[in-house]
């Protein structure tokens, strides 16, 4: 487990189609969210849920497509830091999020 | 042109600082002139300040730390001795603004530059050992982060001299730090140091992170690492994922200071409870990170002198990995009083309770080990004997605070205060210390005084509760804490015996700087000349003392955990080899320095508000390392004939040892 | 490009490990560095998401945001995420022209983003809905103000690297800090879509 070597192709992954590719996925995927927000055409809770799993799917064309993150071994432990690090974002965020929440209402904090 | 910075600044009137002042300045000068007395300014350029060894960098941080001790024991001093007294009429020598600075920059101190670079110092020096590299992955990112973090600890006690010393607590809680409270500059340099000894302190996060994780000599797979380097792993993982939320916390205190902004402010929509929430989000992963190195340490010392496998290996890294991931679950528990209700209480409540099964596991472990082990009684047993005691204590005075209901009575009362001083000194610096004794002898060639270490231990732990256990009965009694004068006579006594438990505690310390004063006199006696002074079971052990600039001529390969005892029981660990390499090495660099040294600019300029000043300090540094990257030559080799010179040495040095030995 | 390109060049006697892999362990420290950043982010996200209504009685996401121009910030950041690419593959077929021609590509196009980012700040500013105007704006210029200093210190890096390449060519220690730059550059991107759509369209509705 010593010795990272990473012996590939000397292109890395990284080619013209994988980024033609996912550059017209993120097109869609930034299209469609600002098109249903400036010409309305579902409910205010239907429209906020299309937009956020359409960005949480970009990211992952971006991870995968300029990224070059997979499931390969290589890729392995970069996944797994990555992985965790949004466990502990997800925590930070919807953690103060609650607390936040819950202590603005009991403290009746104005204009919150 | 220079912003606030007036000469009404420097503090004439306040006759204590005027002598601290005077007494650090002669100081300054005696060291100094010293150095120029015996020619060693080129010396200490060369060889330490643009260094990039992880030992040299190591030994560095733990001298500022040393030093940071005594700045934060004298604190100690001033708040027991004033609390001793002001009962009733008399209002002691430290009117509220004072001691409100004191408590502050006790806080401060011991927690961001005692401990941290306490334990970031052993784990430069010990980590790439126990692993078996030659140096961390980054060498001059190692530098910068050294530098960066000693020029935080300069800029905090400059506020002493020119300014104030913030009074708003270690975590200067808004709408108190904030502008309107708080005008003058001490929170301004409460800001900027931390900003920039955090900067230093997550690139470090980032450095071991990466070192333990590719760096690792052939064979060692991560369940043959030695515990200590597990819970350093551990620690970086805390470190890089919890020091940005500080930054940002502190960043955002800085942007409604500097720019009118409302995060924290009583008006315009401001919320100060989101202060608090963030700061602890960084405050509870940041006590994890104190802790796991200690835990660490405790695993080496243990079965070192024991003679014994550590019990329970596996058992241990998981309760680090547990710990690691709860300790971002807890963190409310610093806040019950502040009023989020009975469901999110109770949540973070249990979740506190549960990070302490994991911990409870590894004392038993650590137990089991001593079980049936022929322990040799060094000072880093007598050490980890009082953490075993005293760290218990206070992780149950712990489990007791984590219950809401009870929270609501002691929160914030010297309840509070004891607990955490409980497992901070049971836990951080007796393993801290235990550690310290422990590799000492790698660092620099020779055993410091074992009776005047074990003195030491004897005194800190007797001292602790002489000072901390009065402390949980007034908590008991009302007391809260920050109060510089009190009415009720009943506290009295017991504050009187804590102002004892300090002098004793004082006595330790005095008897740690003794010990070395002696040690060093008593070098020659007690050389370490085989490398290996306590029979050890880690990698680190098989180089010499101290080890070459290169640490191993050859890469060892690694084929089980404690492979260092492994080959000494197969009679492999003594084999010379056949051939020598040239080994690839960093250079020096001043680079570091000069960073340093700019940020120092940029932080004193923008505490002062000397806008030109600060641009020119972030400019400096930014062109610095554009300059640095233009640097091709930042590596050498060391000739294969070198490392055969400077390895025949030792391995000689050792021969005769052994010939002076009856077998 | 995180699994990076490995060359077995063979210094005959020299224990050189550590010399073969510091480019790919640099990448992947550079990797952790942008998870602490991400945390960084976190941090200012959760903020504002617990600001997000503290108008003081001051205008709202829904009075100040234009879509549209955020949109077209948008395509500008998309479109320098691809240019960068081609740099990279630039890169890996050894060309030093085509590298730093994307790379001048991609710079323009950081640079409208940044000089739009900065003319609606300004805008804001000058009608009286600056970042002292309530806990909500200090929040909306923080979060993304904190995005636009990251791409202009990225587009600072980008010049250096056009200078150092431009002299030295594709040396193994430029190539990293291209591959690692990419990074950050990719990483950005990501942010730029959390911030889009929890400041701007979420703002908005």
């Amino acid at each position: 487990m010593g010795h990272g070597n990473n012996d590939h192709s000397s292109s890395g992954h990284s080619s013209y189609k994988g980024y033609a590719i996912g550059f017209i996925l993120s097109v869609i995927l930034t299209a469609i969210p600002f098109g249903i927000v400036m010409h309305p055409m579902f409910s205010a809770g239907t429209t906020i849920a299309i937009f956020l799993i359409f960005a949480i799917v970009q990211v992952i064309v971006h991870l995968h497509y300029f990224l070059h993150m997979d499931l390969s071994p290589e890729s392995r432990d970069t996944v797994v830091s990555f992985v965790f690090t949004a466990i502990i974002i997800v925590l930070v965020i919807g953690g103060s999020m609650w607390i936040m929440e819950n202590l603005n209402h009991n403290t009746m904090i104005m204009g919150n | 042109m220079f912003g606030k910075l007036t000469l009404d600044a420097i503090p004439y009137h306040e006759p204590i600082l005027v002598v601290t002042f005077i007494l650090a300045a002669l100081g300054g000068l005696a060291v100094f002139g010293a150095i120029t007395y015996f020619g060693k300014w080129k010396y200490l350029w060369t060889e330490w300040l643009t260094t990039v060894d992880h030992k040299k960098i190591g030994v560095m941080y733990i001298v500022v730390a040393l030093i940071m001790l005594f700045r934060g024991f004298s604190d100690a001093v001033m708040m027991r001795t004033q609390l001793a007294i002001a009962q009733g009429s008399n209002a002691g020598f430290l009117p509220p603004h004072h001691y409100d600075q004191v408590f502050t920059a006790h806080g401060v101190i011991m927690i961001l530059f005692m401990a941290m670079p306490m334990m970031v110092g052993l784990m430069n020096i010990v980590v790439p050992l126990q692993i078996g590299a030659r140096d961390v992955a980054f060498p001059f990112l190692n530098a910068v982060s050294f530098w960066l973090f000693a020029v935080g600890a300069v800029l905090i006690n400059l506020s002493w001299f020119g300014g104030e010393f913030a009074q708003e607590g270690w975590l200067a809680y808004p709408p108190l730090s904030g502008l309107a409270y708080s005008p003058g500059v001490g929170v301004d340099y409460w800001i900027w140091s931390i900003q920039i000894a955090g900067i230093g302190t997550l690139l470090t996060g980032v450095n071991f992170f990466v070192t333990i994780m590719k760096m690792r000599a052939p064979g060692m797979t991560l369940m043959r690492m030695p515990v200590f380097v597990w819970t350093i792993l551990c620690t970086n993982i805390l470190i890089i994922a919890a020091f940005p939320v500080l930054t940002v916390t502190i960043a955002l205190l800085t942007l409604d200071r500097y720019l009118g902004m409302h995060f924290f402010t009583n008006e315009l929509g401001g919320n100060q409870m989101m202060y608090v929430n963030l700061i602890w989000v960084w405050g509870h992963p940041e006590v994890y990170i104190l802790i796991l190195p200690a835990f660490g340490i405790f695993s080496e010392v243990v079965s070192t002198f024991s003679k014994k496998r550590l019990f329970g290996y596996t058992s241990l890294v998981w309760a680090t990995a547990v710990i690691t991931i709860l300790s971002f679950v807890v963190w409310l528990h610093h806040f019950f009083t502040m009023g989020a209700g009975a469901d999110v209480n109770a949540f973070f409540g249990i979740a506190t309770m549960i990070i302490s099964i994991p911990t409870g596991l590894k004392i038993f472990n650590w137990l089991f080990t001593m079980f049936r082990g022929r322990i040799e009684f060094s000072p880093s047993i007598v050490w980890t004997i009082g953490f075993l005691i005293t760290f218990t204590i206070g992780g149950m005075t712990g489990v007791l605070l984590a219950v809401p209901g009870a929270d609501f009575v002691l929160h914030n009362s010297l309840f509070l205060i004891a607990h955490f001083h409980n497992v901070i000194i049971g836990g951080v610096v007796f393993g801290y210390l235990a550690g310290f004794a422990y590799w000492f002898p790698k660092s620099f060639g020779f055993k410091l005084n074992e009776k005047i270490g074990k003195s030491a231990a004897y005194c800190w732990i007797i001292g602790f509760f002489v000072a901390f256990v009065p402390l949980y009965i007034l908590g008991f009694m009302g007391m809260t804490r920050r109060l510089n004068h009190y009415d009720n006579p009943a506290w009295q006594p017991l504050l009187v015996v804590a102002f004892v438990g300090m002098l004793i505690i004082g006595l330790g310390i005095a008897f740690q700087f003794l010990q070395l004063l002696v040690s060093y006199k008593q070098r020659n006696q007690n050389l370490d000349v085989t490398g290996d002074p306590w029979n050890g079971r880690t990698l680190e052990w098989s180089t010499s003392s101290p080890p070459p600039f290169y640490n191993f001529a050859v890469i060892p390969t690694v084929k089980s955990l404690d492979d260092f005892w492994r080959s000494k029981e197969e009679g492999t660990a003594d084999v010379r080899p056949t051939k020598y390499a040239d080994i690839h090495m960093p250079k020096n660099t001043g680079v570091g320095v000069v960073v340093g040294a700019f940020s120092f600019v940029f932080g004193f300029a923008l505490i002062w508000q000397i806008w030109w000043l600060a641009a020119v300090g972030l400019v400096a540094m930014v062109v610095t390392i554009i300059i640095r990257s233009y640097d091709d030559s930042t590596d050498y080799y060391v000739p294969a004939a070198e490392v055969e010179r400077i390895e025949n040495l030792h391995i000689q040095a050792k021969a005769k040892q052994g010939q002076n030995h009856v077998q | 490009m995180l699994r990076m390109v490995h060359h077995d060049d063979h210094h005959g006697g020299h224990d050189d490990h550590a010399h073969h892999d510091a480019g790919p362990m640099k990448l992947y420290g550079f990797w952790i560095y942008i998870l602490s950043d991400l945390m960084l982010f976190a941090s200012i996200f959760a903020t504002f998401a617990v600001l997000r209504n503290s108008y003081a009685g001051g205008v709202t996401g829904k009075e100040i945001f234009e879509l549209p121009y955020v949109a077209t910030e948008t395509a500008a950041l998309l479109l320098s995420s691809i240019t960068y690419g081609f740099a990279i593959i630039g890169m890996y077929k050894g060309s030093k022209s085509q590298v730093i021609n994307w790379l001048l590509v991609t710079f323009v196009f950081g640079a409208i983003f940044i000089g739009m980012e900065v003319n609606e700040f300004h805008h804001l500013i000058v009608e009286g809905h600056g970042p002292d105007k309530s806990a909500f704006l200090s929040a909306f210029f923080t979060l993304v103000g904190t995005h636009g200093l990251h791409v202009t210190s990225g587009l600072i890096w980008m010049a250096t690297m056009i200078a150092l390449v431009a002299q030295k060519g594709l040396t193994p220690a430029n190539k990293t800090r291209l591959l690692c730059l990419s990074l950050f550059w990719h990483f950005l991107d990501i942010v730029w879509i959390c911030v889009f759509t929890v400041v701007y369209l979420l703002g908005v509705m």
